[in-house]
């Protein structure tokens, strides 16, 4: 037999049928769903008189747009009520659908979907996993097929348990060498996206290799994978390892005693076999990768922390050229303005991209004894779950936090994206852990740059964009 | 889904590349639970001048006049053209469900992110992938020629310029099978019940631990 990919192993054992032009049906172990692309696939299930086929794939919680304060006042504390209602229809749905598990708003174990399907033993490898968002790259970090999907498509694995695809190509990006202190796996990802840019992955699944990603920790390689669909990848994956291993052992859902034996010996086999031929191979020197900052509107705007705003004049593409004006100008930014000369509004550290423990505890490390710098007007960590806000809390965090001058809230997606009221306002500048600087983002005429949670942490201090490394 | 209906249709060119999803329709407007009414916010930062919600009367906001749609002669548009990678970000159905409801049948771009053009075809939406060289040709002749409208033929696979100039198109057959006949992709996967099925009891055999 030919060497296989990770990514074929997977397609190949998902495959229910497959057309002779490639159109397949997929099969879909695990389906993640929140309350803001599921209402109107719930609805045209319903309206077709079909229902749920398997309904222990099923994982929901609401988390895009609750609030994160004033929890103790219940839902009826959620002023938005356009917001309310879809939280409630979740609610509703769930009751009459059913579901594996549901962490509704408010509940102990609720959180960002992609933080709490690694948590909770709900992600797995081997496993294929949706969900309507398109960061469901993320649990991908454990060797699974993890991709986002559209409503409609919801709404058909909800009716079908399958996906209409096609097999993607293979590309496989390997980050070899050390990876300098204080330099993250968000700051991996940002030059990797900055090398290949923001449709380089478009077509392709992502495997992230070598040994610097290998050695990251798993919450690293979720990282890592979330951001591959800002690459344009389907799919971001790594293969099985110790690790990997070691982080499913004991999570409440994943398998327990021979069941586990039995799992283990099959996640062994989730590699990429020697030889295996990928469509493309792009090669990155980890060495090299410094802390990373974006400039722009998009994540391939991306500069490391000593480099400069660049200039448009100097690139050569017309489309390219109005594409980086355009983005100066809505970020309020000169050519060749130095990146550490940017001083921030706000700070956010949080979202599916970093907001697990390790990124709160290295954004704590920097926070620790010192005091957010006086222009800073708000700077607040969202946990991405219950869990690991009260794993902080346990550690203190939150108190080092606190001391800081940060505030400290309720789990969500909050400012990642401002559904709910946590935003910036028009022309704001703000440094945010989260994955994408569009225009918008963040709130009407917000401007986002993206950062590691320790680079965040050490812009919130001292109020511009600064190498973390020079602060300790 | 309705069949897709070839015609011809008043082009809009929005050239830019990299129109993200959040762009297309911005987040306030996903906190609805239907799939209609997204239109009137289709673009709606770069569309009005002041700062949308959901429940405004759009009809009674200012517009932007400088912003492409809102050009008098684009009014109507059916086509829209734009340069790559249109509709990165999120996964957003909310996205082509704005376009659409706002008009556009057709949506050409050099190319496309992969769930937004997914998301086109699950809703009847035509996503054409066009050469860089021809989106430019196309985009400049809009510009220039007030009145400019290509007739999109899915069955021939072909779309028509006013200079009579015709430029094919591929399209995945699947998709275009489905779009023709307006066909319900979940009912075409159920006529597969039976293999579902079947697949099913082999999975879980091999790998228990993924039920229950
Ligand atoms: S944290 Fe942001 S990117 Fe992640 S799921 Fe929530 S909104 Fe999407």
């Amino acid at each position: 037999m030919s060497a296989k990919t990770l990514y074929d192993k997977l397609w190949e054992s998902h495959l229910v049928h497959e057309d002779s032009d490639g159109t397949a049906l997929i099969y879909i172990d695990r389906h993640l769903v929140h309350e803001v692309t599921s209402p109107q696939a719930y609805e045209g299930l319903k309206l077709a008189g079909r229902k749920v086929w398997r309904i222990d794939s099923v994982v929901a919680t609401a988390d895009h747009n609750t609030p994160t304060r004033d929890w103790d006042k219940g839902l009826e504390g959620m002023r938005d009520k356009i917001a309310k209602l879809q939280v409630e229809t979740l609610d509703k749905n769930i009751k009459e659908h059913g579901a594996k598990a549901y962490f509704p708003f408010l509940d102990q174990r609720q959180g960002i979907v992609h933080v709490i399907g690694p948590e909770l033993g709900a992600s797995l490898p081997g496993m294929t996993l949706v969900c309507g968002d398109s960061h469901t790259s993320t649990h991908g970090a454990l060797g699974a097929l993890a991709f986002g999907i559209g409503t409609s498509e919801v709404e058909h694995v909800l009716a079908t348990q399958c996906l209409v695809a096609k097999k993607t190509k293979a590309m496989q990006i390997r980050v070899e060498g050390e990876l300098g202190a204080g330099v993250t796996a968000k700051d991996v990802v940002l030059a990797v996206i900055g090398k290949i840019g923001s449709a380089g992955g478009t077509g392709y699944s992502i495997e992230f290799a070598g040994s610097a990603i290998r050695s990251l920790s798993m919450e690293g390689r979720m990282t890592v994978c979330n951001m591959a669909i800002e690459a344009g990848a389907r799919a971001g994956m790594v293969a099985v390892d110790d690790k990997t291993i070691e982080y499913v052992r004991g999570r409440p859902f994943a398998p327990k005693a021979e069941q586990w034996e039995q799992a283990v010996a099959y996640w062994r086999t989730l590699h990429s076999d020697p030889g295996a031929r990928f469509d493309q191979v792009v090669e990155l020197d980890a060495a090299s990768i410094m802390p990373q900052v974006t400039w722009g509107t998009n994540p391939q705007m991306v500069a490391p922390i000593d480099g400069r705003v660049p200039d448009p004049a100097a690139e050569a593409d017309p489309t390219k050229r109005e594409w980086m004006e355009r983005a100066l100008k809505y970020m309020g930014l000169a050519p060749d303005t130095p990146i550490a000369e940017i001083a921030i509004d706000k700070v956010f550290i949080g979202s599916c991209t970093n907001s697990r423990i390790e990124d709160l505890r290295a954004a704590a490390a920097v926070a620790r004894g010192r005091q957010v710098a006086k222009n800073v007007k708000l700077a607040m960590v969202v946990p991405g779950s219950g869990q690991v806000k009260r794993q902080a809390e346990q550690e203190g965090l939150d108190k080092i936090f606190t001391a800081a001058g940060f505030e400290w809230r309720e789990p969500g997606c909050s400012m990642c994206l401002g559904m709910n009221e946590d935003q910036l306002s028009p022309g704001e500048r703000c440094a945010s852990t989260s994955n994408r600087n569009f225009e918008g983002r963040q709130g009407a005429g917000g401007r986002t740059h993206l950062v590691s949670p320790a680079m965040a942490a050490a812009a919130a201090v001292t109020g511009h964009f600064v190498d973390v490394r020079t602060l300790s | 889904m309705e069949k897709f209906q070839s015609r011809e249709g008043l082009v809009v060119p929005l050239d830019r590349a990299n129109v993200d999803t959040d762009a297309i329709i911005p987040k306030q407007f996903l906190k609805a639970i239907g799939r209609t009414g997204f239109g009137p916010n289709l673009f709606d930062e770069w569309r009005y001048l002041d700062h949308g919600e959901p429940g405004m009367d759009n009809s009674k906001r200012p517009l932007n006049p400088d912003f492409i749609l809102n050009r008098p002669r684009y009014r109507g548009a059916q086509v829209l053209i734009a340069r790559e990678n249109f509709g990165c970000g999120s996964s957003r159905e909310h996205a082509p469900w704005a376009l659409q409801d706002y008009g556009f049948t057709t949506i050409i771009a050099s190319s496309f992110a992969d769930i937004f053009f997914n998301n086109c075809f699950k809703n009847g939406l035509l996503a054409i992938v066009l050469d860089a060289k021809i989106v430019d040709e196309l985009m400049k002749e809009s510009m220039t020629t007030e009145g400019y409208r290509l007739a999109v033929d899915l069955e021939q696979q072909t779309i028509t310029t006013p200079g009579r100039k015709e430029i094919r198109f591929e399209i995945d057959p699947f998709r275009k099978h489905c779009l023709l006949n307006g066909l319900d992709e979940i009912g075409l996967s159920l006529e597969r019940a039976d293999s579902i099925k079947a697949f099913e009891a082999k999975h879980r055999a091999v790998q228990p631990w993924l039920f229950g």
